[in-house]
């Protein structure tokens, strides 16, 4: 017969070490331990010294890259200040100058054209100085550059365009180039050659700079060339602020559903009311706040740099999104406030 | 001041007047851009397909016609031997002001009174400097430009490309849209020719100008009160520069504040030169302005329907610019009355 004290005493027994067990359990979950990391990664950050040189400030581009880099600044530690050049190529030549002597401990550079400041950037990088081009690049490569694949963003638009106008359409194309001296605009040109080479049926009426990206200028041309083709089938600009003025000349021709507009940009609130208000019907955004995180996660590569400045080069090209009517509510139409 | 050929050509020099039923005819400059704008269209219209349309025409005024007003405000200061360098400044922040004030929610008025006390400002602060001051004006109104673009571009705006807000939409009319077939900027641009010829020419004010800029010690012994009609001249180029701006800016959407950076200035200098006002001042009128215009309108639409690059472009303008002014000084040799004097 099973005696019933056996099982009071086992049970007791069971009960006993189940709960000294759980006491000692218990104790050993609540200690913590912390991660070695964090020590050495703070610390390597803090006090160090980023400078933004850009073309100019005041542009949604700009004040967006310059809002992230300080939040980051902020978040770790380090110092940030913005030295703008303001269109003055000569000026940035000199803010770079003094700043090779001033010795920061990275520079973020937005070159005005490929060659300007390329010899500027090599003695910088001499200096010890890491150096990250940003948006758009000398011909010399620095220690990262963070921007757009420019000729991607052509071929992309001109698939577009070639889509829209196939056999059945009149297959007539303006194009709104930037500044002639611009390289960006330059390879923009190649990547809408690339694909229009290779489609005879497109035909491109008239291909015309606007200045400086001047909407009255890309206005005025629209106007010219509307009048001159008025079965035209599509345009294609370089920039979401200068395309303002193509559909306002689109619009006031009456011929804002037969024209179909694709331009690039930022991807902010201007892309989205763009595409909302019929502006334009494609969009390629290079993404400012996914290019602000890029060139971040750059820059806090190179403060943690041991080795020696020019030992590692990377380009980091922003992956692309192309906004259309269809996929408008899935984007993030980023303003100076939501941007994150 | 009627410009009087000089009977006194240097020897070598061409016959400088015509015999015949050209007798009488002053071959002024204002004559030879005409003749020469003249010559472009009926080439353009024979050789290019398309321009001669009344469709492509009136793209045509469209694309100049905001030159044309500044071109306007321009020539008041220049005949009363003055130049304005400012009105690009002008043209862009009190209109991005407007804009800006209309987002915010100030309602039209109060928006354009803010924009145009603001231009009102600038040009008495001009002519102060240049009537009381006595510091040049070409000198005064090229700081007060840059000064005034940098309160724009130092944070007055969020962005330096300011959008034309909806609550504007009352009088957008202005650079948008059509009056029985003829653009709204075209009228503006033909209505400010109009208020401004019959201003300079027909009201004592404008009489007053001429005066000042023929011959300012004169026009002082006289009785004319010099200093506050100069006073009144960048006052006037103010106005219309902001007038101006709201064309252009209703007519694109947007109000670019970075133009100030660029050389637009030159362009509105050159309609007023090439038209024939004289930058000694006192001479010339609205119809200089619409003349210079109308050529630098018929070389930038020929050249854009032919597809010319950019860079072509610029080159071929300052040829036919270049060769115009020389046509000028070749057939009205430079004498005592007519050479150029004071700071320019």
């Amino acid at each position: 017969m099973i005696k019933l004290s056996n099982f009071v005493g086992k049970g007791a027994v069971a009960m006993v070490m189940t709960a000294l067990l759980a006491a000692a359990g218990g104790a050993h979950a609540q200690q913590s331990m912390d991660d070695p990391a964090r020590a050495g990664y703070y610390a390597a950050l803090k006090d160090k010294r980023v400078v933004f040189v850009p073309v100019f400030m005041g542009l949604d581009l700009t004040e967006g890259w310059s809002k992230m880099m300080k939040k980051q600044a902020d978040a770790l530690g380090y110092k940030y200040e913005v030295r703008n050049s303001n269109f003055n190529t000569a000026a940035g030549a000199q803010t770079l100058t003094s700043l090779i002597t001033e010795k920061p401990d990275v520079i973020v550079v937005q070159n005005p054209d490929v060659q300007s400041y390329a010899k500027l950037l090599a003695k910088a990088e001499a200096a010890g100085i890491h150096v990250i081009q940003l948006n758009m690049k000398t011909n010399l490569l620095t220690t990262g550059f963070v921007g757009a694949d420019v000729v991607a963003i052509g071929e992309t638009q001109a698939r577009a365009a070639v889509e829209k106008c196939g056999p059945g359409t009149s297959g007539k194309v303006l194009i709104l180039a930037g500044p002639p001296t611009s390289p960006f605009s330059a390879y923009m040109l190649k990547g809408y050659e690339n694909v229009f080479s290779k489609t005879p049926a497109i035909k491109v009426v008239s291909q015309q700079s606007t200045g400086d990206y001047e909407s009255s200028k890309a206005k005025s041309i629209t106007q010219v060339v509307l009048q001159q083709h008025p079965d035209l089938c599509a345009t294609l600009g370089v920039w979401d602020n200068a395309d303002v003025g193509t559909a306002a000349a689109i619009k006031e021709a009456g011929k804002s559903d037969k024209v179909f507009v694709s331009t690039s940009g930022g991807g902010g609130e201007l892309a989205c009311k763009g595409i909302r208000d019929g502006m334009w019907q494609h969009y390629v955004s290079y993404d400012v706040p996914g290019q602000a995180r890029d060139l971040n996660a750059l820059i806090s590569a190179a403060l943690q740099d041991k080795e020696k400045v020019g030992t590692s080069k990377t380009i980091l090209y922003t992956p692309l999104v192309v906004y259309n009517k269809a996929n408008l509510k899935d984007q993030f139409c980023w303003t100076l406030d939501t941007i994150r | 001041m009627a410009a009087v050929t000089s009977r006194m050509a240097p020897a070598g020099a061409a016959e400088a007047r015509p015999q015949g039923w050209l007798h009488g005819v002053r071959f002024d400059q204002q004559l030879i851009v005409f003749l020469l704008f003249v010559a472009i269209f009926a080439a353009f219209s024979i050789f290019l397909s398309g321009f001669f349309s009344v469709g492509n025409l009136l793209t045509l005024m469209r694309t100049v016609s905001v030159l044309g007003i500044l071109g306007l405000g321009m020539a008041v200061v220049v005949i009363g031997r003055g130049i304005d360098l400012s009105m690009i400044a002008l043209l862009a922040v009190p209109t991005a002001l407007v804009l800006t004030l209309a987002s915010r929610g100030y309602g039209v008025g109060l928006s354009l009174a803010g924009g145009f006390g603001l231009a009102i400002a600038i040009g008495v602060l001009n002519g102060v400097l240049v009537a009381y001051a006595e510091i040049p004006s070409l000198f005064t109104t090229l700081a007060v430009g840059i000064g005034l673009a940098g309160i724009g571009q130092s944070g007055l705006f969020d962005y330096e490309i300011v959008p034309w807000p909806a609550a504007l939409d009352p009088i957008g009319w202005i650079g948008r849209g059509s009056l029985l077939g003829v653009p709204y900027s075209v009228l503006a641009f033909v209505g400010a020719a109009i208020c401004i010829g019959i201003f300079m020419r027909r009201t004592r004010p404008g009489t007053f100008i001429y005066a000042t800029g023929d011959n300012p010690s004169a026009a002082r012994l006289t009785g004319i009160p010099v200093r506050p009609v100069v006073i009144l001249q960048y006052v006037i180029a103010a106005v219309v520069s902001v007038f101006a701006g709201l064309v252009m800016a209703a007519s694109a959407s947007n109000m670019d504040t970075r133009i100030f950076n660029l050389t637009w200035i030159y362009d509105v200098i050159l309609v007023v030169v090439l038209g024939g006002i004289g930058l000694s001042g006192g001479r010339g009128g609205a119809l200089n302005v619409v003349v210079g215009t109308l050529l630098i309108g018929t070389i930038v639409n020929g050249m854009t329907i032919m597809d010319v690059s950019y860079q072509a472009q610029n080159l071929i303008k300052g040829v036919v610019l270049l060769f115009a002014i020389s046509l000028d000084s070749f057939i009205n040799p430079r004498n005592e009355e007519t050479a150029q004097q004071g700071d320019i």
